[in-house]
C-alpha cells in the first residue's frame, strides 16, 4: 500500500495546525513567517500531487495508489484514498490554484480587519494578531478536505469532508474581505457567510438522509459497506440492486447537495453574495476549486452509484443546466459589481459543466471534465487581476473605472486574456472543454446543444464589455493613480496564463489521463456514445466497419 | 385497613402539592409544595410495596428521600442567593433568561 | 519542403510573442523584426510555390499532420495543415499583402508610442489568417476563424482611449461571433454526421448524407461566412471597424480577413454543390449585399467608410459567384485576389491622404489633392480604374468573369443575378468616381483640424508609398496574368473543379454591358461632384441618401430589435434573480425567523407555566399509555 495520497492530504492538513499555531504578532517580521511557511506547505503539497500525477499510469486500473485505513468498522467505513484520472486532474488543479490564491493574497490578512469600518476590531487584539495565521491556515485546511473529497473512495468518508469544508469556508468568507463593499460591507459579508453556510448545509443534511438510506439498502442485501468501488462492482454486477423508486429518491439526495454546491441554477444565489463579499482569492477557492467538488461528485456518485436513476432525470437537469448557462450570462451582462459579474460568469460556465456530465457521452464528460480544470484557471486569472485592479482603486462598481489600460497596460491585458479564456477563444483551454461539451450534448440532444451554443455569443458580450467598460475609453477620476501589476502579482498572473495558452493548444496529457476514467463512467452507466450517421471510411479510431 | 385508602391520601397529598407548584409564586411554598409531592409519591411507593408483597417500592422511596435531600440542598442556596441579590423570593421576578 | 508548412505560421506566431513579451526593449526596433518575420513567411510560401509548380496537378495538394491536439473518444481533432492550390494563392496573398502592409506601418505608425504592439497585433493576426487557410479541418480552421477575430478585435480597437474606437472593437467581436455560433454548430452537425469534421473524409462523404442534413451544415457555414465577410444581416460591424488604423483598414477588412467567408464557401464546395438551397441562399445574401454595400458607399463622406461599404459590395460578388457553384468557385478566389490588390491600395492610399492631411477623414474637407501628393493620386487612381472594371485592368477581368457566370446561372435567376451584378458595377463606378473627384480633383475645401492647424498636404515617405506602388501594379496586371489562357482557372480547378454555364449572353455582349454600365455610373458622378462645387456642408439629401449615411439604418435595426430588447431582459433577469429567486430564499429565512418569533412568546419565563404544561404533558402521556393498554 502506497502512501502518497495521504500524504498529500495530509500535508496541507499539517500544514494548517502548524501556521495556526505559529507565535503571533502584528509585526512584519511575525507575518511574513506565517506567509512564509503556509506557502512553502502550499508548494510541497503541489510537489505531491505532482508526483501523484506522475506516478498515475492512464492506461492501467480506475482507481491507482489505493489506500485503505479501517475507520468505523462496524459500519463497514473506512478511510480509503484512490486516484482516478478525473480526481488526479482535479488535484492537480487544486493543488496549482492554493500556492497562487496564497500570493495573491499575501497582503489581505494584514491591513485593518475591516476597510470600511476600520477599528471595529481594536488592533493588538487577539483576533488582529492571529488574523494572517488563520487566513493562511484555513486556505491549508480548504485544500487538505478538497483533497480528501477528490481522492476519497469511501461515500462516508467523502460526505465528512464534503461537508467539512464548509466550516473553514465560511470564517474564510466571513471574516476576510476585500476593503471594497462600501459602508454597510461587514453586515454584507457575514450575510454572505451565512448564506453560504445555510444553502451547503441544507444540501449536505439531504446528502446524509440519502447516504444512510444507501447503507440501509446495500445492508439489507448483505452489502454493508461505504466502500465506493464495492459498492459500484456490486451495482453493475447486479448483486446489489435498489429499487427504482428508492433509486430515484436516494439519487435526489445526492444530486441536491452537489447541485447546491456547483451551483446549478436555480440554487445558485448564495454565489454572487459569496464571490462578490470576499477577498479575490478566496473567491478564487470558491468557483475555482470547492464547487469543483460538486460537478466533480455527480460525476463519480451520482452517475456511478445511481445509473438509472441518472438516466431518468438526466433530461430535466440538462434543461436547468441549459437556463443556468443562458440565465448566468444575461444576468452577468446586466451586473453593476466585477467580481459579481465573474460570479455569474461562472454559474454560466456551470451550466456547461453539467451539461458535459449528463450528456452522457465521452465527449460530453471528458469535455465536463476538463471543462472543471481549465474553468478554474481561466477564472482564477480573470478574478484575480479583477481582485488587484480592486485592491487598487478600492471599488468593486465597474462605473468606477474607465481607461485602465492607459495607466496600466499589463493589467489591463492580462484581465482581456482572462476574459478572452472566459469566453472560449479558440488556442485557450476552455475553448476545448467548451467545444468538447458542446458537441458531446449536441450529438445526444440536438437542440439543448443548439441552445447552448448562444451561451458562447452571451460570454463575450459580458466578457467584453465589462473590458471596454473597464479598461478602455479615457481615464476616469480617480483611476489615474493605479499601479501596473508588481512582481508578485505577475508571478500569479504569469503561471495561469500560461497554462491557458498550453493546455489549449496541447491538451494531450490532461485528456490522456481522463479519457479512461470517463469511459469506465459511461459503462458504468451503460451508454454508448451515439454512432454518426454516416460515418467516413474507418480513419477515425472509434467506429470501425 | 384497606391499602387504596393510602393511595387515597397519597393523591389528596399529590394534587395538594401540584396545584400549589402551580399557583403560588413563593419560591420558598413552590419548594416546600414539590416536596409534598415527592412524599406523596413516597407513600404510594410504600403502599405499593406491601400490596405486592416486595422491596422494590420502600427501596424506591428511599432513594427519592435521598434525591429531594440533594435538591433542597442545591434548590434552597439557590433560592437563598436569588433572595439576597433580589430581595425578593417570587418566582416571577426572576426572568433574566426571557428575551 | 513539407516541414515548411508549420514555419509559415510559425514565423509571425513567434513575432507576435516576441514584441508582446520583449517588453520596451524592443520599441525601437521591435516593428522591423515583425516585418522580417511576415517578409520570411512570404518567402517561405513562395518557396512552397515553387515547389508546388514542379508537381503535377494532381500532386500539388500535400498535408502535414502536425500531432493529435484533443485526443477523445470518437472525436478526433488533429493539428494538421494542408497546402493546396487554393490555401497557397492565399498564402501569398495574405503574406504577400501582409508583408508590404507591415513595411507601410513602419511609416504611418511612427509616432504612435505603442507601435511595438501593434506590430506584434499584425504578426498575430498573420499567424491566425494562415491557420485559417492551412487547416486541414473544420475545428482548426475555426481556431484561426476566431484568431483572425482576436486580431482584428485588436486592431480595431487599438486605439482604446476613444471610446468610439473600443466600441467598435467590442461590436466587431461580438457580431462575429455570431458567425462563429453558425461555424461551431456546423461542426457539430458535421461530427454526427460523419463522425468527423475533417476536410477529405467529409467532403469524401458528404454524398451520403441527406440533401437536409447538408442544406443545414450550409447554411451555417453560409451564417459563419456573413459574420467574417460582413455580408447581410451580419454587416453592421465593418463600417465602424473603419475607427482601426488604416494599414488595418487595408489588411484584415480589406484584402484579407473580410474574404475567409468567400474562402470557407468555396472550401466548403463539396458540400454546396449538393445543398442547392444552401447555394440559393448563398447568393441571395451576396446579391442583397453587393447593392447593399454599394448604396451605402454612395452616400459616405468619410473617405474609409465609403471604401467600407465598397469592400461589402465587392466581398458580396464573391460570395455570390461562390453561391454559383463551380461555375463561379475559381471567379470567387480570383475577384478575391485583385481585390486584395487594388483595395489594400486604394485604403493604403486613403491613408496615405489622411496621413497629410492631419487625420481628416471627410472627403468634403479634401479636394484637389493630386498636386500635392502624386505619388498617392496614381496609385489611388489605378486603384481606382481597376475597381470599377476599366478595362485591361485587374477588376476588369475578374468583375467580367462574375457577371457571366451569374448570366450562366440560366433561368430567370441567371438574368435576376446577372442585372443585379451589372446594376452593382454602376454603382461601384458611381461612387468611386465620387471618392476620386472629391479627394484628388476640384477645388480645395480644406479646414483647419481641431486644434486649429492648417493642413499641409505632402506626399508620404517612401516605407508607404513603395507599397502603394507595388499594390498598384497587382491592381494592373494582376487580372490580365490571370485569365491569359486561362492560368487561374487551371491552377484551382483541382480543388474547386469548374463547370461551363450556359450563359444566355455572349461573353462580348455581357462585357459590352458591363463597360456600358461602368461608364454611365462614372459619368453620373461627374457630372454631380466634377462638374459643380461641392459644398462642404453635406446637403440634406433625399431619404434614401440619409438612410444609406446611417448604414441603411441597419444599426437602427439592430438597436430596436436586439439591444434594446436585450438590455431590457438582462435587466428583469437581474431584477428577477435578486428580487425573485433570491428574494423567495431570502423569504424563506424570513418566515422561518418569523415562526421563530412567534414561538418564542410561549416561553413565558413563569415557572408555573412551565409546570402546567410538565403536568398536561405527562396527563396526555398517562392517558395516552392507558388508552393504548386498553385497546
Amino acid at each position: 500500500m502506497s502512501y502518497l495520497l495521504s500524504a498529500t492530504c495530509a500535508v496541507p492538513a499539517a500544514g494548517a495546525v502548524l501556521t495556526a499555531a505559529l507565535p503571533a504578532g502584528t509585526t512584519e517580521a511575525r507575518r511574513r513567517t506565517t506567509k512564509t511557511v503556509a506557502l512553502a506547505v502550499s508548494v510541497l503539497t503541489l510537489g505531491l500531487a505532482a508526483a501523484v500525477a506522475a506516478s498515475f499510469e492512464p492506461g492501467g486500473a480506475r482507481y491507482q495508489l489505493t489506500e485503505s485505513h479501517s475507520w468505523i468498522r462496524s459500519f463497514g467505513i473506512s478511510f480509503s484514498l484512490g486516484a482516478d484520472g478525473i480526481g488526479t486532474a482535479l488535484v492537480l488543479l487544486t493543488a496549482v490554484l492554493v500556492p497562487l490564491v496564497m500570493l495573491a493574497g499575501w497582503h489581505d490578512a494584514t491591513g485593518p480587519v475591516s476597510g470600511s469600518a476600520a477599528g471595529s476590531v481594536p488592533e493588538g487584539s487577539f483576533e488582529s494578531k492571529r488574523r494572517t495565521q488563520a487566513f493562511f491556515a484555513l486556505i491549508l485546511a480548504v485544500e487538505a478536505m478538497v483533497l480528501v473529497s477528490f481522492l476519497a473512495t469511501d461515500v462516508f468518508v467523502f460526505y465528512v469532508f464534503f461537508e467539512a469544508m464548509l466550516i473553514p469556508m465560511y470564517f474564510l468568507i466571513g471574516g476576510f474581505g476585500d476593503r471594497a463593499g462600501g459602508p454597510d460591507s461587514d453586515r454584507q459579508r457575514s450575510y454572505a457567510a451565512v448564506k453560504f453556510l445555510l444553502y451547503n448545509l441544507l444540501g449536505g443534511l439531504v446528502m446524509l438522509a440519502a447516504v444512510i438510506g444507501l447503507y440501509v439498502v446495500a445492508a439489507d442485501q448483505g452489502q454493508a459497506t461505504f466502500s465506493l468501488t464495492a459498492l459500484t462492482d456490486a451495482i453493475s454486477s447486479g448483486k446489489l440492486v435498489i429499487d427504482p423508486n428508492a433509486q430515484r429518491a436516494l439519487f435526489l439526495g445526492f444530486f441536491f447537495a452537489f447541485a447546491v454546491k456547483a451551483p446549478m441554477w436555480p440554487l445558485h444565489t448564495w454565489l454572487p453574495n459569496a464571490m462578490g463579499e470576499s477577498t479575490a482569492g478566496t473567491a478564487v477557492l470558491i468557483t475555482a476549486v470547492v464547487d469543483k467538488v460538486g460537478t466533480f461528485a455527480m460525476l463519480r456518485f451520482c452517475l456511478g452509484l445511481f445509473p438509472d436513476a441518472s438516466k431518468t432525470f438526466a433530461p430535466v437537469i440538462m434543461v436547468l443546466a441549459l437556463v443556468g448557462i443562458v440565465y448566468g450570462a444575461l444576468v452577468a451582462i446586466g451586473q453593476k459589481d466585477i467580481k459579481r459579474l465573474v460570479a455569474y460568469a461562472s454559474i454560466s460556465h456551470f451550466g456547461f459543466i453539467i451539461l458535459g456530465v449528463f450528456a452522457m457521452t465521452s465527449q460530453g464528460q471528458s469535455g465536463a471534465t476538463l471543462y472543471m480544470v481549465n474553468h478554474g484557471i481561466s477564472t482564477a486569472a480573470w478574478m484575480l487581476v479583477a481582485g488587484f485592479l480592486i485592491s487598487r482603486r478600492g471599488s468593486r462598481l465597474i462605473a468606477d473605472y474607465g481607461g485602465v489600460q492607459k495607466v496600466a497596460p499589463v493589467l489591463a491585458g492580462t484581465f482581456l486574456i482572462g476574459g478572452l479564456a472566459t469566453l472560449s477563444l479558440p488556442g485557450m483551454a476552455p475553448f476545448v472543454s467548451e467545444f468538447l461539451v458542446l458537441v458531446g450534448t449536441f450529438s445526444r440532444y440536438p437542440a439543448i446543444g443548439v441552445v447552448a451554443t448562444f451561451g458562447i455569443v452571451l460570454a463575450a458580450l459580458y466578457a467584453l464589455l465589462l473590458y471596454q467598460r473597464t479598461m478602455t475609453g479615457p481615464v476616469k477620476a480617480g483611476v489615474e493613480g493605479v499601479k501596473d501589476l508588481k512582481a508578485r502579482e505577475l508571478a500569479v498572473v504569469a503561471p495561469l496564463v500560461a497554462l491557458t495558452l498550453l493546455l489549449g493548444v496541447y491538451p494531450k496529457p490532461l485528456t490522456d489521463m481522463v479519457n479512461p476514467a470517463v469511459n469506465d463512467t459511461l459503462s458504468q452507466v451503460h451508454r454508448t456514445d451515439p454512432a454518426p450517421a454516416h460515418p467516413v471510411a474507418a480513419t477515425n479510431g472509434g467506429e470501425q466497419k | 385497613m384497606n391499602p387504596a385508602n393510602y393511595l387515597y391520601l397519597a393523591a389528596l397529598l399529590f394534587t395538594i402539592g401540584a396545584s400549589g407548584v402551580l399557583l403560588r409564586r413563593n419560591a420558598i411554598v413552590l419548594f416546600m409544595c414539590v416536596e409534598l409531592m415527592l412524599n406523596a409519591s413516597n407513600l404510594a411507593l410504600v403502599t405499593f410495596s406491601r400490596m405486592h408483597g416486595n422491596l422494590d417500592g420502600q427501596i424506591l422511596a428511599f432513594f427519592t428521600m435521598v434525591v429531594a435531600a440533594a435538591e433542597v440542598v442545591v434548590g434552597l442556596a439557590i433560592i437563598v442567593s436569588i433572595f439576597r441579590t433580589r430581595h425578593s423570593a417570587s418566582v416571577d421576578d426572576s426572568n433574566l433568561m426571557k428575551l | 519542403m513539407n516541414s515548411l508548412i508549420p514555419l509559415l505560421v510559425a514565423a509571425p506566431l513567434a513575432g507576435a510573442a516576441l514584441l508582446l513579451l520583449g517588453g520596451r526593449a524592443l520599441d525601437r526596433f521591435g516593428h522591423w523584426i515583425a516585418t522580417a518575420l511576415a517578409a520570411l513567411s512570404f518567402a517561405f510560401g513562395l518557396a512552397l510555390f515553387a515547389d508546388m509548380l514542379g508537381r503535377d496537378a494532381e500532386h500539388r495538394a500535400v498535408t502535414e499532420q502536425l500531432y493529435s491536439w484533443i485526443p477523445v473518444d470518437g472525436f478526433q481533432a488533429d493539428v494538421a495543415f494542408q497546402l493546396d492550390q487554393l490555401s497557397i494563392t492565399f498564402v501569398l496573398l495574405i503574406t504577400g499583402v501582409g508583408t508590404l502592409i507591415h513595411l507601410y506601418s513602419v511609416g504611418y505608425m511612427a509616432h504612435d508610442e505603442r507601435r511595438r504592439r501593434f506590430f506584434a497585433y499584425l504578426n498575430l493576426f498573420l499567424a491566425a489568417m494562415l491557420v485559417l487557410v492551412l487547416a486541414d479541418n473544420y475545428l482548426l480552421l475555426y481556431v484561426g476563424w476566431e484568431g483572425v477575430g482576436l486580431a482584428s478585435f485588436l486592431l480595431i480597437g487599438f486605439w482604446q482611449h476613444k471610446p468610439s474606437a473600443a466600441t467598435a472593437a467590442k461590436k466587431a467581436f461580438i457580431v462575429n461571433r455570431v458567425g462563429d455560433m453558425g461555424l461551431s454548430i456546423a461542426i457539430m452537425l458535421m461530427f454526427v454526421e460523419f463522425g468527423s469534421f475533417a476536410f477529405q473524409p467529409v467532403f469524401a462523404t458528404a454524398g451520403d448524407a441527406s440533401e437536409g442534413k447538408l442544406t443545414a451544415i450550409g447554411l451555417m457555414l453560409l451564417l459563419a461566412a456573413c459574420g467574417k465577410s460582413a455580408q447581410v444581416p451580419l454587416q453592421s460591424w465593418l463600417g465602424d471597424a473603419m475607427e482601426g488604423p488604416t494599414p488595418v483598414s487595408a489588411l484584415i477588412h480589406a484584402a484579407t480577413m473580410v474574404t475567409a467567408g468567400v474562402y470557407l464557401i468555396v472550401r466548403s464546395g463539396a458540400i454546396f454543390n449538393l445543398a442547392p438551397d444552401a447555394q440559393t441562399a448563398v447568393v441571395v445574401v451576396g446579391a442583397v449585399t453587393l447593392l447593399f454595400g454599394a448604396v451605402v458607399g454612395c452616400a459616405k463622406d468619410d473617405i474609409k467608410k465609403a471604401l467600407a461599404g465598397s469592400t461589402m459590395s465587392q466581398i458580396g460578388y464573391m460570395i455570390m459567384a461562390a453561391g454559383l457553384g463551380p461555375i463561379g468557385y475559381a471567379f470567387a478566389i480570383m475577384h478575391l485576389v485583385t481585390h486584395g490588390f487594388f483595395k489594400a491600395g486604394m485604403f493604403l492610399g486613403a491613408g496615405s491622404v489622411m496621413h497629410g492631411m492631419n487625420d481628416e477623414v471627410n472627403m468634403r474637407h479634401y479636394g484637389g489633392l493630386r498636386k500635392y501628393m502624386p505619388v498617392t493620386f496614381a496609385t489611388f487612381g489605378l486603384g481606382y480604374l481597376a475597381i470599377i472594371g476599366f478595362p485591361g485592368l485587374s477588376g476588369f477581368f475578374s468583375k467580367d468573369k462574375i457577371i457571366e457566370a451569374a448570366f450562366a446561372k440560366g433561368g430567370t435567376e441567371g438574368w435576376i443575378l446577372g442585372l443585379c451584378a451589372l446594376l452593382g458595377a454602376a454603382v461601384t463606378a458611381f461612387y468611386m468616381t465620387r471618392v476620386m473627384v472629391l479627394t484628388f480633383f476640384g477645388e480645395k475645401r480644406w479646414q483647419p483640424d481641431a486644434e486649429g492647424n492648417d493642413p499641409h498636404p505632402h506626399e508620404s515617405p517612401k516605407s508607404m508609398t513603395v507599397p502603394m506602388v507595388v499594390l498598384a501594379f497587382g491592381s494592373v496586371f494582376a487580372g490580365g496574368l490571370f485569365v491569359y489562357g486561362n492560368s487561374f482557372l487551371h491552377w484551382l480547378e483541382p480543388v474547386t473543379g469548374h463547370a461551363e454555364g450556359d450563359s444566355p449572353l455572349s461573353p462580348w455582349t455581357v462585357t459590352g454591358l458591363a463597360t456600358a454600365c461602368m461608364l454611365a455610373g462614372a459619368a453620373l458622378a461627374w457630372q454631380m461632384y466634377g462638374r459643380s462645387p461641392v459644398p462642404v456642408k453635406p446637403p440634406v439629401g433625399s431619404l434614401l441618401t440619409r438612410a444609406a449615411r446611417r448604414d441603411l439604418l441597419q444599426d437602427d435595426f439592430n438597436h430596436a430589435v436586439l439591444v434594446r430588447p436585450g438590455t431590457a431582459l438582462a435587466a428583469t433577469l437581474v431584477w428577477f434573480d435578486s428580487r425573485g429567486l433570491d428574494g423567495f430564499v431570502n423569504g424563506l429565512a424570513a418566515a422561518i425567523g418569523g415562526i421563530s418569533a412567534r414561538l418564542r412568546r410561549i416561553q413565558t419565563g413563569y415557572v408555573r407555566t412551565y409546570a402546567l404544561s410538565m403536568f398536561g404533558g405527562t396527563l396526555v402521556l398517562v392517558a395516552s399509555t392507558l388508552l393504548m393498554r386498553s385497546v
